[in-house]
């Protein structure tokens, strides 16, 4: 894992000084609130309905025990005893009061985590394969690319005050386990003849107005990947819109000026950036390498035994193919049945740092689908491993199925919101979990929004829910075939909307019209792209 | 740097320059292209920087203005003037507030005009805000990057 230098330390630590000037400026009526919301923003402060939130930042959605640790402590010490991961590989609490909020800044500065960019028209923490480093298909470990681009987008002088947020994804396989068109800049390190490189994706996006980014370069040089990522970030900083909120992400420049002139203009600022010699030194990536650096494996046995049943199903469900045959990657899911998702307290934090220093090498990972990942379990320890877990409620095998549902905070307590995610979340799985269907269904996606914003990534989930305000009532659009993986799609709505009861049955309707005409090995998208909307539409609207 | 922070007799509070200050009035960058005469001009957010890029030499003062200090369009504009080479005074002006100081001087800024005048003593801790900085930009500072492998 990346360990911070006394240069990256000293970084982390003048920002909380500066916050705390800020809030000390604030509390004296030298800023107004509006001149505070942006500082306390660029410090992942927001006010929500009922509190401040903090959200901290987990680069590329690794940490160790003992940063886990401090998230546990955290939430018991500020909040009230949880912590909610979230969509991006990072944790929220819900319940901040302001005046603590320069000392939690503190207390995560000591374990070398911060909130800083988390929120806010900048650069936002930059997301990642949760199996980089562990999976067998991967090209390289994208996490050195990554920390190089956390390192560059930290602080950026130039590009703090962005027309909107902007967010980053690097990956390194062909399979995509971080969404990586539907970021901002979705960066892909691929190989070729024989150099590593990356490979650009400008313009996607979910919200009010779902993009796939196009692809606007297939090879950037590892000794230009900095500079590229600049020219990217200047002609947005430039030309994107400031005109309208809801027009000012970049994929609505990149669509507005076309993939191929928006390409023409980076170019353009790129050949001329590549004169102005801001590329970090190439000594700097192979610094970081070494950090990422394998643990060290031993071979052991490479079955387990499958004598009880509910352990077999949780390895079967949970656990994932690793790059060393005698481990597997084991995801702890934070989506117990009718569960809040993504939701761990602060006891459930502190055990899974303790199984990650016992059995994954000090390591945990953060899914964007809000799950924990322990990245290098030996096989020979599962089942001590599933025993700890089961007894502290950390053991639902319910990986990628319907009931692993991502869920927005929703009304419960997003100011934005415009009706509730998390008792939809909760209802849906409750109902499938009781008629025994999960395991029958397979892999299943879905995945709510409370309101057009789309931080449940509705428009990606093989079912999508989003909620919306209906004449003062929560209505519920249903929407099919989405997905965020290497297929990527965006999902398409049903028909009319329902109310909250009528939402759970129609999950259910559609998850039997998949069942009566699904063929061998197909998933529910699959099938649904095989046969189309209509017979989804027929059954639910008849 | 300390030495130099304090304010001036007009509007500009904080100056990096030891030069005298170039207070001839500014002209829009469209009449700057037209008129041959003009040393000083203002740049306003959506204003292509780039199109001054011939007239550099003749330029004593460019003006950036900052309507709102959320629009960072300027930020943009300065890099790509000392870029191109321009060391005349590069002057932000309007909503300039506390912490936008230290970005503004890394992107090139070297006075600074903010509508409402600023606490002297936030002022100075936010031009000393980092000690070291992960990216090259105008001011030219050497980067952590560069400073861990020379």
């Amino acid at each position: 894992m990346y360990k911070y230098d006394h240069y990256d330390q000293a970084m982390v630590d003048a920002r909380v000084e500066e916050f705390r000037d800020q809030a000390r400026r604030r509390l004296e009526g030298k800023l107004t609130e509006d001149q505070f919301k942006p500082l306390r923003l660029m410090n992942g402060l927001y006010l929500q309905l009922h509190a401040y939130m903090l959200r901290v930042a987990i680069p590329y959605g690794t940490l160790n025990s003992r940063q886990m640790t401090a998230l546990g402590d955290i939430a018991d010490k500020y909040d009230r005893g949880y912590g909610h991961f979230t969509t991006r590989q990072n944790i929220q609490y819900n319940w901040i009061k302001l005046e603590d909020a320069a000392d939690i800044l503190a207390d995560l500065a000591k374990v070398e985590m911060h909130a800083i960019q988390t929120s806010g028209n900048c650069i936002r923490n930059i997301s990642s394969d949760h199996f980089a480093g562990a999976t067998y298909d991967e090209l390289v470990d994208p996490r050195p690319y990554a920390e190089l681009l956390r390192q560059w987008s930290s602080f950026h002088p130039e590009f703090t005050y962005l027309p909107r947020k902007f967010k980053i994804a690097v990956i390194a396989a062909e399979k995509d386990r971080a969404a990586m068109r539907l970021h901002d800049i979705g960066i892909q390190i691929v190989e070729q003849n024989g150099e590593i490189g990356a490979r650009f994706f400008v313009g996607g996006g979910m919200g009010r107005t779902p993009m796939i980014a196009p692809m606007i370069r297939d090879f950037v040089p590892l000794d230009q990947l900095v500079t590229y990522a600049e020219a990217c970030l200047r002609v947005y900083n430039r030309y994107g819109r400031r005109d309208n909120k809801y027009k000012a992400r970049i994929k609505i420049l990149v669509h507005e000026l076309g993939a191929e002139e928006y390409t023409r203009q980076v170019e353009e600022e790129f050949a001329h950036l590549l004169g102005q010699g801001i590329e970090p030194p190439r000594d700097e990536l192979e610094r970081i390498k070494p950090f990422f650096a394998d643990p060290p494996f031993e071979d052991g046995p490479k079955m387990v035994d499958r004598s009880d049943p509910d352990f077999a199903l949780w390895v079967d469900r949970n656990t994932v193919r690793h790059k060393h045959n005698s481990y597997v990657s084991a995801v702890i899911s934070l989506k117990p049945v009718g569960g809040i998702p993504g939701d761990a307290t602060g006891e459930q934090i502190r055990t899974m740092a303790r199984l990650a220093k016992q059995y994954s090498f000090d390591e945990l990972r953060v899914m964007h689908t809000q799950n924990i990942v322990l990245p290098h379990v030996k096989i020979a320890d599962l089942h001590a491993l599933w025993t700890e877990l089961d007894a502290a409620d950390l053991g639902a095998p319910n990986l990628d199925t319907v009931e692993d549902i991502i869920a927005c905070p929703g009304l419960d307590y997003c100011a934005l919101a415009n009706a509730r995610s998390i008792t939809v979340a909760q209802r849906i799985s409750e109902n499938f979990a009781a008629k025994r269907r999960t395991e029958e269904l397979g892999e299943l996606k879905l995945k709510i929004s409370g309101c057009i914003n789309a931080c449940g990534h509705h428009h990606a989930g093989h079912i999508g829910i989003l909620g919306v305000d209906k004449k003062g009532k929560e209505n519920y659009q249903l929407s099919l075939g989405g997905s965020e993986a290497e297929d990527v799609s965006l999902a398409k709505i049903t028909g009319p909307g329902f109310d909250e009861d009528g939402v759970v049955q129609a999950v259910e309707t559609v998850t039997d019209v998949y069942l009566k005409h699904r063929e061998d090995g197909e998933r529910f998208l699959d099938t649904y792209r095989r046969i189309g909307m209509d017979p989804f539409k027929e059954a639910l609207y008849g | 740097m300390d030495n130099s922070l304090g304010r001036s007799p007009d509007e500009v509070q904080f100056r990096f320059r030891d030069d005298e200050v170039a207070d001839h009035g500014t002209v829009t960058v469209d009449a700057c292209c037209d008129q041959t005469n003009a040393t000083a001009v203002r740049i306003e957010p959506g204003d292509d920087a780039r199109v001054l890029v011939p007239f550099l030499d003749r330029l004593a003062l460019i003006e950036v203005n900052f309507p709102a200090y959320t629009d960072g369009r300027g930020y943009s504009a300065a890099r790509i003037l000392r870029e191109a080479g321009y060391t005349g005074e590069l002057r932000a002006v309007g909503d300039v507030l506390i912490d936008q100081l230290s970005h503004m001087r890394r992107c090139g800024f070297d006075a600074f005009a903010p509508d409402t005048p600023l606490d002297e003593e936030d002022a100075k801790r936010a031009f000393a805000t980092w000690d070291n900085v992960y990216q090259s930009a105008a001011d030219r500072r050497r980067t952590i990057q560069e400073l861990r492998h020379e």
